[in-house]
């Protein structure tokens, strides 16, 4: 019959639209900014800068400036210029870091590239996404200081990630204290030099509290 | 029709008067770049005899951004966002093409947990892909609204699977170079086998909506014929191809990755028109579910990436190497010619919109200028793709 298929069409549109109050499969929207989205853990936006210390973020960032993730970055948008002088990162070991650090966010497209390539765990991605401001320049252009954000943080936009990482850390930490013992047990050994021991000691004082 | 071409055909819409014995003037209209029916930047130049459309000259580029070039001064690893950004629709598919090419040229395996999970996002980004189309091709034909919106919400729900997995909705940047990114979890796998065992209800609502529906019929039956010959000649492929009863699917004729593994058949068309490359895609979508369920109850444990696979530092040995798959708007390939440096040497991309569009003249000759809509429509382009 003509017009069959209209009718059954309407039967659909009908069921969907009185559905769409009771029966949430149906009812699907979302009242942002009301209602917040629900992030699943993966969700990525912009890069920051993990540091270990929330009390002094610019002095305990893992990141030592070694220019991998500036030079991986597809869209360039990474700008990084190395310090002159060092000072010790997590596992107490001195080490360059990164002077100025600035990622234009307006050019990043989220790719986390920087992510997977940094061999520090440095770089990780962030969730915030409300991110819209009047001036396109410099408030899209952020420094090492509004990158900088703590471990801490880090655990709970990624908890399965973050764990990962410091399970990871804390492992790298004991072997390079161990390395180092055991040379300084060598070391004390041979040529009975008695200041030898005393040196990991001093590094393990250095070592900055691991987050959680 | 056999008036005198206007003298300056791209000057934009004016009128001639036609010597001869023709009663009516030819009259020439821009549509586009910017109209809601070219989906995106897209101009057509149409001269029109009266309603019926006697000439139409595609325009494109407006959406070029040098996708080729760019590659060529990106490590390789660096091009693999960009390729989400060919066909913004499928991320994962454009992924796989792009990984098969440089997996192909370095002579990388993979594994076979990421073979199957390749095959689970190429699937869901089919399901995706049609669901869009066949919204969209239903906004084409009047219809503002309805159908798109039930299109979208389940393409939400194959969104929040991506975002959730990948990290992102439509930019997934999920494939490597020997594997996957991330190893899906069982939640995930829980949530993918819901999402299909819902699709199929959600298929048979969508189609009780639309297929019978005597004003679709009459809109799309007879209208934009394709010949087979023409679409062969033209490298036409994907379900265009299929809809005018040609029986060719990489899947079945590369039979790449696990597909031989899996039971499925190849819709095919009988006219050619409109409505046969809306019912392809619904059928097709069906058959990506069955895809999907031997997928999900066979993906085998082990690990998701080749270990010998490096990500930094890649650089494959001298040679060309040319990967193709099925995408879901047709072949998606990328050819790759290396010199042994970090960047490629050559990177060319073979985009199914682009080579399907090329025939949009042919389709449209002696229809109006709302068939041209919805042929365009039904052709399923994405400018990111076209324009490169």
């Amino acid at each position: 019959m003509l017009g069959s298929g209209i009718l059954q069409g309407l039967l659909v549109t009908a069921k969907n639209f009185v559905g769409s109050f009771h029966d949430p499969a149906r009812y699907t929207t979302l009242e942002y900014p009301e209602v917040k989205p629900a992030l699943p853990e993966a969700y990525r936006n912009f890069p920051f800068l993990v540091c270990d210390n929330a009390t002094d973020p610019l002095g305990t960032l893992r990141c030592v400036a070694c220019q991998i993730c500036e030079k991986e970055c597809p869209p360039q948008c990474i700008y990084i210029e190395k310090s002159r002088d060092k000072k010790p990162d997590a596992t107490g070991k001195p080490q360059i870091y990164p002077a100025v650090f600035a990622i234009d966010t307006s050019v990043c497209m989220s790719c986390q590239i920087c992510v997977e390539v940094c061999p520090f765990d440095a770089i990780k991605m962030d969730q915030v996404f409300e991110v819209a401001t009047t001036d396109r320049y410099a408030a899209l252009l952020l420094d090492r200081g509004q990158l900088t954000k703590p471990n801490t943080y880090f655990h709970t936009i990624h908890p399965t990630e973050a764990a990962e990482v410091d399970a990871r850390l804390a492992a790298d930490r004991q072997a390079a204290e161990e390395k180092a013992r055991v040379a300084a047990l060598a070391k004390a050994k041979a040529p009975a030099a008695p200041q030898a021991p005393a040196a990991p000691v001093a590094k393990r004082d250095q070592t900055p509290e691991s987050a959680p | 029709m056999n008036a005198t071409p206007l003298a300056n055909p791209s000057s934009g819409a004016h009128v001639r008067s036609v010597p001869g014995d023709l009663p009516g003037d030819l009259m020439e209209v821009s549509m586009g770049p910017h109209h809601p029916s070219t989906h995106g930047v897209f101009r057509m130049i149409v001269t029109l005899d009266g309603e019926t459309i006697v000439r139409l000259k595609p325009v494109f580029g407006y959406l070029h951004r040098n996708h080729e070039k760019l590659a060529e001064n990106t490590s390789y690893l660096g091009s693999m966002p960009y390729t989400d950004r060919l066909d913004y629709l499928n991320s994962m598919t454009n992924n796989w093409a792009y990984a098969r090419a440089v997996e192909q040229l370095a002579g990388i395996a993979v594994p076979e947990r990421a073979e199957y999970v390749r095959v689970i996002l190429a699937e869901l980004t089919r399901l995706l892909n049609h669901t869009c189309l066949a919204g969209f091709l239903m906004q084409d034909c009047g219809c503002s609204g309805t159908p798109l919106m039930y299109a979208f919400r389940e393409r939400e729900k194959i969104l929040d699977l991506f975002e959730s997995l990948s990290g992102s909705r439509m930019m997934c940047n999920y494939q490597r170079f020997g594997g996957c990114r991330v190893d899906p979890s069982a939640a995930w796998l829980a949530a993918a086998q819901q999402l299909v065992d819902g699709y199929g209800p959600f298929l048979d609502e969508f189609e009780a909506l639309l297929t019978g529906n005597e004003i679709l019929l009459a809109r799309t039956q007879g209208v934009g014929r394709l010949s087979a010959a023409l679409a062969i000649n033209a490298g036409v492929t994907g379900p265009m191809l299929r809809a005018t009863g040609v029986n060719y699917d990489l899947r079945k004729v590369d039979g790449y990755g696990v597909y031989p593994r899996f039971q499925f058949r190849i819709p095919l068309g009988e006219h050619g028109d409109v409505y046969d490359r809306y019912m392809i895609r619904i059928l097709e979508m069906r058959e990506s579910l069955a895809i999907l369920r031997q997928a999900l109850a066979g993906l085998p444990a082990g690990p998701i990436m080749n270990p010998a696979a490096k990500l930094r530092g890649f650089r494959p040995k001298a040679g060309e190497a040319y990967g193709r798959i099925e995408g879901p708007k047709g072949e998606i390939g990328f050819h790759l010619v290396s010199d042994g440096g970090p960047n490629p040497w050559r990177y060319h991309v073979r985009a199914p919109s682009f080579i399907n569009l090329t025939i949009l003249e042919d389709l449209c000759l002696g229809h109006t200028v709302a068939d041209a809509v919805i042929i365009l429509g039904s052709i399923d382009i994405v400018l990111g793709e076209v324009d490169r």
